[in-house]
């Protein structure tokens, strides 16, 4: 499939100097779901406002279906919808007149009968001439996307599309995305969660300090994320590895002293139960167990180290 | 051109404005109607006639001015501040309109707002004294270019504010005294010389005198000066306009 979007050494420095984005590449597909994940203050959204046109960038390149985002502006935002991180709404206007406001201003012609559709899919229909003020927090998310998706974009950034919302919500907003992606929508959202990266994304992109570590394929991310260590102390030094192990990925410690027995958690069996009765048949004695999970922050810093040699 | 765009922002601002119909005429008028009874009415008849025309009626044209000038200037700065306030600005930003397309939706629709507030004065006005108006063509053309050219120098203040203080700030400290000194209450011909030229540097003046002689045919300052004037500051207001969206000075991050 063509590329989509495609970003080429960007590069952000506020005003005050800080750099927030630091030389960015990344390109996007069409119909893809891209999570980007990673902590406060990592770029997130800087870079998706940057690409929306709300904020500058310094150097680099955007394009968007073939159409660069500053010089040919109007073909490229009138494809995208974004709904922002905080949300912000005008409070005395009724929901069905900010949708036709949004929509009119994306340059499309009215349609309520496309809007109430959205509403009814958002479960807002009877909302429809409610003023905003009166909705709860999470109707006021929906009416958000409802907005975004009023002019019929094709790639559609969520900027944590479900902080603060309940599981039900969560559920939903996953369900809208697949089913966006299913009529041809790029989707492209920011979360902090690795499980809703691995619930809705078919590719994550992690980012930290400004910098976009990797984008990965969920499955081999999963997998890495997934990876644990059980550190088994001994109560004597073995000279070598018992063969009855062989078939494990274990390896003797540096100390001779212990045994360090690589798994993944997400393989569904860990193998622990025999090792531990293996070890018992073969008379060897241990006085401690200790498992390390590889965190995001293992990945970031491994992926920065990477980087660095 | 989007013109879904263009109508779609003057659609929005018009329907805040229908919102609070009441309390956009009402207080124009109660302060013009105080106005014509203050001056017009009580001190008016005292005062006598400027260049044949009745103290009464000369003040209407000014009167207009002084409301329609602080009307386009609130009315416009207030629709670009808020969005900035409120966070919705961001949509502004990301859609494909161009700075032309916004200033034709915000200063339009701000425009109408105090084109019907000043012609609603000119009613009440008829209400409180008795005057033709001499040419009339001219001086709808006239309050159209006003409106115009102060909702873009609201919409300036209103990118600018970075608070509601400021927001006020401005039209109090700056834009009331050039209207008040701007010859809305008596003839720049009445003052002592140095003032007369201090006048000229006051662009109000060349408003109101303009407007006045639309109505009653006499004026400080001919006509077509009068014109340049507006026009030229309209220009200005569209260039410094054009610069801030070109920078995305206050605007963009
Ligand atoms: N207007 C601004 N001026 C200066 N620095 C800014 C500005 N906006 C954001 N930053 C800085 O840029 C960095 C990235 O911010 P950004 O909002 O993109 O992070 P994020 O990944 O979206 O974080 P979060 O998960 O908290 O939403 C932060 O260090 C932030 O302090
Ligand atoms: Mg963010």
């Amino acid at each position: 499939m063509r590329d989509f979007l495609t970003i080429k050494g960007l590069s952000k420095n506020y005003a005050n100097g800080f750099e927030a984005l630091k030389t960015i590449n990344l390109r996007v597909k069409e119909t893809e779901i891209l999570a980007l994940l990673g902590p406060n203050g990592a770029g997130k959204t800087t870079l998706i406002s940057t690409i929306c046109g709300i904020s500058k960038f310094t150097h680099g390149k955007i394009t968007l279906a073939g159409h660069d985002i500053v010089l040919n502006y109007r073909a490229a935002r009138k494809m995208i919808g974004m709904v922002p991180q905080e949300l912000s709404l005008e409070s005395f206007e009724t929901v069905i007149n900010t949708l036709r406001f949004s929509r009119g201003l994306f340059g499309k012609s009215p349609n309520d009968s496309y809007l109430e559709d959205l509403l009814e899919q958002l479960s807002l229909l009877d909302k429809r001439n409610s003023q905003i003020i009166e909705l709860s927090g999470g109707m006021k998310r929906r009416v958000s996307i409802a907005k975004a998706l009023s002019h019929e974009p094709r790639l559609l950034f969520l900027d944590e599309p479900t902080a603060g919302v309940d599981v039900e919500l969560r559920k939903d907003m996953w369900l809208l995305v697949r089913r966006l992606r299913n009529k041809g929508v790029t989707v492209i959202l920011t979360t902090h969660y690795i499980e809703e990266a691995e619930a809705i994304a078919d590719r994550v992109g992690i980012i930290d300090k400004g910098q976009l570590l990797l984008v990965e394929e969920k499955g081999s991310l999963i997998q890495r994320l997934g990876q644990k260590q059980l550190i088994i102390e001994l109560q004597a030094p073995l000279k070598d590895l018992p063969s009855i192990l062989s078939d494990y990925d274990i390896v003797l410690g540096a100390d001779r002293q212990s045994l360090i027995y690589t798994y993944n958690m997400r393989s569904g069996h860990s193998g622990i139960n025999n090792i531990l009765s293996n070890l018992t048949q073969s008379g060897i004695i241990f006085k401690d167990l200790q498992t390390k999970q590889s965190s995001l922050e293992d990945i970031f810093m491994s992926l920065v180290n990477e980087k660095v040699a | 051109m989007n013109y879904y765009g263009i109508k779609a922002i003057y659609k929005f601002e018009m329907t805040r404005f229908f919102r609070t119909l009441f309390q956009s005429f009402v207080s124009p008028v109660i302060a013009t109607s105080l106005y014509f009874v203050v001056f017009g009415a009580a001190i008016g008849s005292r005062i006598q006639e400027i260049d044949n025309v009745s103290y009464g009626a000369f003040i209407v044209p000014g009167l207009i001015m002084l409301t329609v000038i602080t009307q386009s200037i609130s009315n416009s700065s207030f629709g670009i501040f808020f969005p900035k306030f409120v966070g919705t600005i961001y949509e502004l930003l990301s859609a494909p309109v161009s700075f032309f397309e916004i200033v034709l939706g915000y200063v339009g629709a701000a425009a109408t707002k105090s084109l019907f507030i000043g012609l609603v004065i000119l009613s009440t006005s008829m209400l409180f004294v008795d005057f033709k108006i001499l040419y009339p063509g001219m001086m709808i053309l006239f309050l159209i270019l006003t409106c115009l050219s102060f909702a873009l120098l609201g919409f300036i203040l209103g990118i600018w504010a970075k608070n509601f203080e400021q927001l006020q700030l401005v039209p109090l400290l700056i834009v009331t005294p050039m209207v008040f000194l701007g010859g809305s209450f008596y003839s720049i011909s009445m003052l002592s010389s140095f003032w007369q030229t201090v006048s000229l540097f006051n662009p109000v003046v060349y408003l109101i005198s303009g407007f006045r002689w639309c109505f009653f045919g006499v004026a400080d300052v001919s006509i077509a000066t009068s014109l340049c004037a507006v026009s030229g500051f309209m220009i200005l207001c569209l260039a410094i306009i054009a610069w801030i969206f070109k920078s995305g000075w206050q605007l963009r991050t």
